[in-house]
Formats: C-alpha cells, sequence, structure tokens
C-alpha cells in the first residue's frame, strides 16, 4: 500500500475541511484567510469549498477575532482562529487569558469555551524579533487552556481533529518550519488525544525531549549519532497543557540521561518545567548525568541569518550536546 | 553618507516660510524608488533573505509628509518603512547594510528591513506590529509637551491599522491631551488582502477622527504638493498646541503585499490604473508643465538618485556581517 502523503498545512487544511464537514458549527475567522489562502497558505481552498460565511475573513483587529471568537463559543458555536503569527496573540491577550481561560471556572462551570486558535510559532525565516517567538510557555502557565504543539503533519491533523471534540479552548502552535514538511496522513478521520507524550523513536543510551520543530531536528540528529554508535531515545511533548510526563520518565529510567531542546528561550522555558517534574518524579535518582537543556538564547530572535541560526539551536548543537551528556563531559 | 532630507526640509527654524526645492523632492521620490526596486532585485536574485514589503507607488506620501517636518521632529514608522526612513533624512548605505544583514547597518542586523530606526533623524522605528507605533507615537508627543518643547511627532501607518484597538486608543488619548501628534493613514486600499470596503463601513478614514474631536482630512496622497501642505497645516496646529489631526493620503501600492503575495484580491486593471496614476510621473509632468525644471535637470537628478542607490549597495556589501558574538550582551541597555 502506498503512503498518502501531505504537507503539514494540508493536513490541518484537511482537518478543518473535515470537521466543517462534519459539524455544522465548526467555523474559521481570521485574517486574510478568504481568497488570499491565510498568510501561510493554510487555508487554501476553504475558502472556495465552504464560502465566506463560513471561512470569515476579518479585519486587522486580533483583540476583536479572539473575543467575537469567545463570544461565539459560549453560545454553541465552535469557532477556528487563526492569528497570522503567534508573536499577535499578545494583541489578544486579554480575551486569551483573562476571558477563554477563566470563563468556564470562575462562572461556576456551567459555560464553557470550545475554541481553537491556531497561530504559527517560531522562528528560521528572517521575519525577525516581532514575528518569530515562540511563546508556548506564556499559555502553559495559564491554567484553563490546552497547549498543543504539532510536530508533523500525522501529529497536525489527529491533534487538531482532537482539539475540535475539546470543550475547552485549546491553543495550537504551528511550526512555521513545519508548514512545507510533508508525511503520511491517512484520509479518514483520526484523534490523536491531548495530555499525551508520544515516544518517536527508541534508543538506549540517551533520552531527548523536544517539542514543535525540534522534534524533527532531533530524530536527524538521533539518526547521524546512530553512525557513531550513540542511540537516542526522542520524546515528543506534542500536549504541554495538559502534560504527560509518563513517556520521560519510563525512558530515563531505562537511559539515565536526560536531554531538553527547546527553540524558546531558556529563562522560564517550558522545559524548565519538564527539568522540575523529573526531579520531582521516580526517575530522579536514575540519573547518572545532570539534566541539561539546550535551549534558545535568552535574546529577541534577530534578523540576520547568520544570527538568526545562532540563538536557536541547530541540528550540530543537539549532536555535540548530546555526545557531551552521553559521554558525561 | 547620502541623506535627502536637508535638501527636502531645513534642519532648525520654522517651516512655515519653508517651500521645499522641486529637485529636493523628486530627489526623494526617486531615491525612494529606486532603492526599493534595487533590493527588490536582491531579493530576487536571493541576496537578501527575509521578506519586505514595498512603498513602490506610494513615495508622494513619505516624502511630502517630511518635506513639512524639520530634522528635530520624530517619526514612528511601519513594516512598509523604507520610504519614511529615506524622507526623514536616514543614510542609504546604512539602511542598504541592514537590509544586507551587516553589522554597519543601522540595527546592526538585528531587525532588517521591517525594524529600521535612525535616532539622528528622529525616526523612532519601523514597526512590525501593526499599529504598534501608533500609542509610541502619541507618548513621545506626550514627552515633547511635557518637556516644553516645540517639535512634532508624525506617526505613519496604513489603512488597515486604524481597525486595531492601538490606533482608537491612541487617537483618543492624543485628543484629550491636545497632544503634537499628526496621524498620517497611508491608505493603499488594502491591509494585506482585505480592501477597505470590506474592513470597514466608513468611506473615508479621516472621518474617525470626528469622532475623538479633532480635524481629520483626506488628500490625494500621490501628489507631493498636497500631501505637503495638509501636513504643513497640521504641524503648525500641533506646534501651536491645539493638537492631533489625521490626515488620510490615498494612495496605492503597486507591488504585492509582501513577497508572498499572489495579488489574488484585486484586478490588472485596477494595479494598471493606479500605475497610471504614479506620483513620480504626476510630479515630474507637473514641474515640467510649470516650467519649474527642465527635462535635463531631472534626468542629472534621476541619475543622482541612481547612484547613490547603487554606491550604497557597493558599500554596504563591502561591509563586515553582523556578529553573533555580541547578541547576548545586547538585550539590556548597561546601567550608568
Ligand atoms: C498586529 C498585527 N496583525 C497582523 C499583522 C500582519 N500584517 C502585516 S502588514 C499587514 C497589513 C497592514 O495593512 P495596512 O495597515 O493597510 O498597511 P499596508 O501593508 O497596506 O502598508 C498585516 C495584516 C501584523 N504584522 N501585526
Ligand atoms: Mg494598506
Amino acid at each position: 500500500m502506498t503512503e498518502r502523503i501531505l504537507t503539514y498545512a494540508e493536513a490541518i487544511r484537511e482537518a478543518i475541511g473535515q470537521a466543517m464537514e462534519t459539524d455544522e458549527n465548526v467555523f474559521m475567522l481570521g485574517e486574510d484567510i478568504g481568497i488570499y489562502g491565510g498568510a501561510f497558505g493554510v487555508s487554501g481552498d476553504l475558502y472556495q469549498r465552504f464560502g465566506k460565511d463560513r471561512i470569515l475573513d476579518t479585519p486587522i483587529s486580533e483583540l476583536g477575532i479572539v473575543g467575537a471568537a469567545v463570544g461565539a463559543a459560549l453560545v454553541g458555536m465552535k469557532p477556528i482562529v487563526e492569528i497570522q503569527f503567534s508573536d499577535f496573540t499578545a494583541q489578544a491577550m486579554d480575551q486569551i487569558v483573562n476571558q477563554a481561560a477563566k470563563i468556564h471556572f470562575m462562572l461556576g462551570g456551567e459555560l464553557s469555551v470550545p475554541l481553537v486558535l491556531r497561530a504559527p510559532s517560531g522562528s528560521g525565516t528572517g521575519a525577525a524579533a516581532q514575528h518569530s517567538q515562540s511563546l508556548e510557555a506564556w499559555f502553559a502557565h495559564v491554567p484553563g487552556l490546552k497547549v498543543v504543539m504539532p510536530s508533523s503533519p500525522y501529529e497536525a491533523k489527529g491533534l487538531l481533529l482532537a482539539a475540535l471534540d475539546d470543550p475547552n479552548p485549546v491553543i495550537f502552535l504551528e511550526h512555521k518550519l513545519l508548514y512545507k514538511t510533508s508525511g503520511h496522513v491517512p484520509e479518514e478521520q483520526y484523534r490523536i488525544p491531548l495530555g499525551t507524550s508520544n515516544l518517536v523513536r527508541a534508543g538506549k543510551d540517551l533520552t531527548v525531549v523536544a517539542s514543535g520543530v525540534m522534534v524533527s531536528r532531533s530524530l536527524e540528529a538521533a539518526d547521524s549519532l546512530k553512525d557513531s554508535g550513540v542511540e537516542i531515545e526522542v520524546i515528543d511533548i506534542r500536549s504541554l497543557s495538559p502534560f504527560d510526563m509518563g513517556p520521560i520518565n519510563e525512558s530515563i529510567l531505562k537511559t539515565g540521561k536526560v536531554m531538553l531542546v527547546q527553540e524558546a528561550p531558556k529563562h522560564g522555558g517550558f522545559m524548565a518545567e519538564v527539568a522540575a517534574q523529573i526531579s520531582e518524579g521516580p526517575a530522579l535518582f536514575s540519573l547518572t548525568e545532570p539534566i541539561r537543556r539546550l535551549c534558545g538564547m535568552d535574546v529577541p530572535i534577530p534578523y540576520a541569518p547568520q544570527l538568526e541560526k545562532s540563538v536557536v539551536p541547530q541540528l550540530g548543537d543537539i549532536i555535540a550536546n548530546a555526545l557531551e551528556v552521553h559521554r558525561g563531559s | 553618507m547620502t541623506s535627502i532630507n536637508p535638501l527636502l526640509a531645513p534642519d532648525t527654524g520654522s517651516i512655515s516660510q519653508h517651500e521645499p526645492s522641486a529637485s529636493a523632492a523628486l530627489e526623494s521620490l526617486l531615491s525612494i524608488r529606486y532603492f526599493e526596486e534595487a533590493v527588490d532585485g536582491l531579493f530576487a536574485r536571493g541576496l537578501m533573505h527575509g521578506t519586505m514589503h514595498l512603498s513602490i507607488g506610494q513615495e508622494a506620501v513619505a516624502t511630502g509628509v517630511c518635506a513639512a517636518l524639520l530634522k528635530t521632529d520624530f517619526i514612528t514608522s511601519t513594516h512598509r518603512g523604507h520610504g519614511h526612513c529615506i524622507a526623514k533624512g536616514a543614510d542609504l548605505t546604512r539602511m542598504m547594510a541592514e537590509l544586507l544583514a551587516k553589522q554597519t547597518g543601522y540595527c546592526r542586523g538585528r531587525g532588517g528591513s521591517m525594524h529600521i530606526a535612525d535616532v539622528e533623524t528622529g525616526n523612532l522605528g519601523a514597526n512590525g506590529i501593526v499599529a504598534g507605533g501608533i500609542p509610541i507615537a502619541a507618548g513621545a508627543a506626550l514627552a515633547q509637551k511635557m518637556k516644553g518643547k516645540d517639535n512634532v511627532v508624525v506617526s505613519f501607518f496604513g489603512d488597515g491599522a486604524t481597525n486595531e484597538g492601538a490606533f482608537h486608543e491612541a487617537m483618543n488619548l492624543a485628543a484629550i491631551w491636545d497632544l503634537p501628534v499628526i496621524f498620517v493613514c497611508e491608505n493603499n486600499k488594502y491591509g494585506m488582502s482585505g480592501s477597505t470596503e470590506f474592513s470597514m463601513k466608513i468611506d473615508q478614514i479621516s472621518e474617525r477622527a470626528g469622532s475623538y474631536g479633532f480635524p481629520g482630512v483626506t488628500v490625494d496622497g500621490n501628489d507631493v504638493d498636497a500631501v505637503f501642505e495638509a501636513t504643513k497645516t497640521a504641524v503648525e496646529r500641533a506646534r501651536e498646541g491645539k493638537g492631533p489631526t489625521l490626515i488620510e493620503c490615498m494612495t496605492y501600492r503597486h507591488k504585492g503585499h509582501s513577497k508572498s503575495d499572489k495579488n489574488l484580491y484585486r484586478t490588472k486593471e485596477e494595479i494598471e490604473g493606479w500605475k497610471a496614476q504614479d506620483p513620480i510621473g504626476r510630479f515630474e509632468q507637473k514641474i515640467l508643465e510649470q516650467g519649474t525644471l527642465i527635462q535635463e535637470q531631472i534626468d542629472a537628478i534621476a541619475e543622482k538618485a541612481r547612484d547613490s542607490v547603487r554606491s550604497a549597495i557597493t558599500e554596504a556589501s563591502e561591509a563586515p556581517d553582523s556578529d553573533p558574538a555580541e547578541l547576548l550582551s545586547s538585550v539590556y541597555r548597561e546601567a550608568k
């Protein structure tokens, strides 16, 4: 049987299309998602297929867009918001943090806000400091939000369909560098449960924990390290909230060594949470080396290509750090 | 050092007597045009990276506005900011160096096209966030007022930006505090793919000033003189402490929104129609008809502008690449 290959962008579009076919309450709103097809081409032909009343092109008004989605969700709709770059969630932060995240709890549990907010995250495109951030830790710090970071086309479709089933606000952070990457994606609807970490590659020597584009980069590192006889186990933490430590603890119990790879700046990043949970859990005393965090530098993302590369972990950095941890140096 | 503004507007003194010379205005228009055509070319040849928002077709706004400002006045700019930067007097070589990711660039290669600032000429920075600069302009104007200075601040932004909350909050603050700020909306009919007919229910963006209690005017943004006159009036009002003005300049971008635009949301006919209203062609025709300059003089100015863009590319290309080693120490300014 030949594999069905889609790009990450196509997989997301397919999930949205299928959800819209299945549930008339699902609709999408955002800037330039209509005839333009979305800043990163994700909405594509959805506008032609579903029309302007369900693929709602909006003015440049992020706070208004997210607020409108919250309101619609409260009374029975299932909005999918596209924010053009995850950096612009900053404009909408009141509606995300003070409204969407709180309403179910704060108002006593009768109401809920089933919406999915999709946004492209991360660096690597030369778009500089205001268009390249990795802000997942902001959202993961807010009880009431769920936070998902798909690392491949397959993951993107399954996680998005699961996010759409969820009765809570889900922040769905896509990585810009992944949109054009491709992989196997089944045509039928399938769901990847939120709140699960995923063992993507087995290995006995070192546990590597990553998310987003760092997953594929870590897998590349694993391939090249295999030739040097080092076997890396790679775990994709695709759901930051809720978060699943299970596979991480299990893996460390086996390997005794762990490296946490994150694109976002180190200080206060999500991997600090992972490190803390490792140290609170059953695997702490099986560690034979200190936990290694390989993260973005604590600087805004610069424009120049050589600068941009230097502030975010690259393949070479992952390999070098993995070898260091493995050798115990 | 190639910069246009000293020719366009005086460094100090009063602007009210000042009439920018036609040759200075033309040189500004052409420098912006050639600079952007050059970066478009460099991008196409893979010599420039990132993305790029070109203001080709909109040069009369930057030129007309900055001709009515003193060097000590401030501007805040946008993602489509090369023109503002050049008209306010920035050095083309340092701009080009920034776009080419060089250490000698205005932002040492950290900012790129979307983030050029030039303290020397009062450019407080281009901005990658739509409407991000508008409240900042109000704040800079507030500081002028608090310090008893008579500098004014111009905030450039697009039609699309006026649908952001930041625009409305800044307008209201400027109004209640009578701030010396001039809001210059470059209405090029589109915010990315969204036309103004789609994104708002009013006919003219200048109407929005009325609801905050200060004047709003709409001018032909492809007519340098019209833009200059409207700005001059607004600047005088601001310097007299009478508060802000919103100037809506009707114009058009010839190129796509950015490098990834397939132009699906507008017709070829519309683009061609606006190209026939090109601000530079119109200005040249006008000064020829009025006898202000003769064709040979225009050609000479064009050659000069071409030369300065060429030498900017040459000089910038020879500069060292930006330096990763200094990044970590650059996030915070050191306390004195
Ligand atoms: C807060 C925010 N939202 C969205 C964007 C993406 N974006 C960049 S420019 C642009 C269009 C801006 O339109 P307008 O204000 O009319 O300026 P123009 O591009 O026409 O010069 C959009 C949507 C952004 N940079 N910042
Ligand atoms: Mg516009």
